[in-house]
């Protein structure tokens, strides 16, 4: 049995957020594959829930009139791999998302929670930053609107009050339309393991030459990351094996790899060099250039 | 704590309990003898526990079990029918799959849902070894394993497990 002191099963998102905001030691709980495995550990953080586990409201994959896809936040990665409306227009998104954990977690566990634990390896954030999701946040006023890249704010921190729920994730139309994109974890086994290093990159091309890059990494810093000067050394250039050579030496600059007990700073940075031109080449295949 | 009211089937049977919202459904369901679920990590790594809540494989040991309310749940005893034990269990003893067996009910549970879900379909080894992913076994290495989900499967077509039905990675 779980150590929970209270217990309350929200009705509506609304009915969360006013019971977050009398009840400052309040915590969600919505797939429950973090919350319960901490509780499991005995952690005193979880022990006064607001359950919004299948929540209707939460739930659902949409393509809205102006062709933005919106994802619920209680969406499970299952339904996130399986919504033909992801497949057909962020495939990517999918991608990356079935490399979390294994088939039953990935059948309960949802993106709302990878986001906003605000774990620096969360799979599905450096894919959802370059395909430059906007998060949909219920607030005690209303709704309010934030791009998930400014979302990280620290190690484990996230830029939600404790009285606001994530509502949904958005996909705006122009972010995903003739784009390349791609994702690749790297972990020490191919299921059930946290990413060494996860990246993500989306990409168009124009003649053979970049005229957008977005490159995104997980537990490359405190928080996930853009690239940025990565991604400007990608600007105008040739897809060609000098411009990747040029990406891989600038995000050095964008990083800032931690030794842990899984890998050493060293380690990962090769990872994250190696992944800058084989994710970035990958992308610009997928939006149909050729490596010359 | 306030017990809560759910109502749902367990292998067939309309079931109706008061339960504490602590309560995870894993001790739920060994609390009414279901004992083919069974705890091992109890933090959603090994698939010991696994159960099929609607058709759908799920960790019941980071489950709660107010979250069964309306659902339909399926255990490894309740794919034994009058006697005779589901063609995936029959699998399993054929291809000497079992081992010691603790966490043989929760991959007949998770190799059921797949069957059920590629019916009709190719399946192939690098298939199978991605749905049992989330299922551990420290004993048969679990090529026997995917010998039991192959001989699980009717319909096969293209398919003979050794690749060439283009689902498998490495082609």
């Amino acid at each position: 049995m779980y150590d929970i002191e209270h217990y309350y099963k929200a009705h509506s998102v609304s009915d969360a957020v006013q019971r977050l905001s009398e009840n400052p030691d309040a915590r969600l709980i919505a797939g429950g594959t973090d919350v319960l495995v901490q509780l499991h550990h005995m952690s005193k953080k979880y022990r006064d829930l607001v359950d919004i586990h299948g929540l209707p409201e939460l739930g659902g994959i949409t393509q809205l009139d102006d062709g933005t896809i919106r994802i619920g936040s209680g969406s499970t990665f299952t339904q996130i791999i399986e919504s033909p409306l992801v497949r057909q227009h962020i495939p990517s998104l999918a991608l990356a998302v079935s490399n979390i954990a294994g088939p039953q977690i990935r059948n309960v566990a949802t993106i709302g929670g990878n986001i906003c634990n605000g774990a620096n390896c969360a799979d599905s954030a450096p894919i959802s930053i370059v395909l430059g999701a906007r998060m949909e946040i219920a607030t005690l006023d209303g709704v309010r609107f934030t791009p998930l890249e400014s979302f990280y704010t620290g190690p484990g921190k996230v830029a939600l009050a404790h009285d606001e729920i994530a509502v949904a994730f958005h996909f705006n139309q122009a972010d995903y339309l003739d784009i390349g994109a791609s994702f690749y974890k790297y972990a020490m086994r191919g299921a059930m393991d946290i990413s060494t290093i996860n990246c993500a990159a989306a990409c168009r091309l124009d003649e053979g030459r970049f005229t957008m890059l977005r490159l995104a990494y997980g537990v490359a810093a405190p928080t996930p990351i853009r690239a940025k000067a990565a991604e400007a050394a990608a600007l105008g250039k040739p897809l060609n094996h000098e411009t990747l050579g040029a990406i891989r030496d600038a995000v050095v600059q964008d990083v800032a790899p931690r030794t842990s007990w899984r890998a050493s700073k060293e380690f990962r940075m090769q990872i994250i060099r190696t992944l800058a031109e084989r994710v970035v080449a990958e992308a610009a295949r997928n939006a149909g250039g050729t490596l010359a | 704590m306030n017990m809560t009211p759910i109502q749902c089937t367990i292998n067939g049977q309309a079931r109706e309990f008061q339960v504490d919202p602590r309560t995870s459904l894993l001790e739920l369901l060994r609390s009414q003898g279901l004992t083919s679920v069974k705890q091992a990590c109890a933090v959603g790594e090994c698939g010991a526990c696994t159960v099929l809540i609607d058709g759908t494989p799920i960790d019941t040991c980071i489950y709660l079990a107010v979250w069964a309310n309306g659902k339909t749940i399926r255990s490894a005893e309740g794919e034994v029918r009058d006697g005779v034990i589901s063609s995936v269990q029959q699998a399993y003893v054929d291809t000497g799959a079992v081992q010691c067996g603790f966490c043989t009910p929760g991959l007949v549970m998770t190799t059921t849902a797949l069957v059920e879900k590629y019916r009709g379909q190719q399946l192939c080894r690098d298939t199978i070894r991605r749905e049992l992913a989330g299922n551990l076994c420290r004993c048969t290495g679990y090529e026997k394993v995917i010998d039991a989900v192959l001989a699980s499967v009717d319909n096969k077509p293209g398919c003979n497990g050794q690749g060439g039905c283009g689902r498998c990675e490495d082609e």
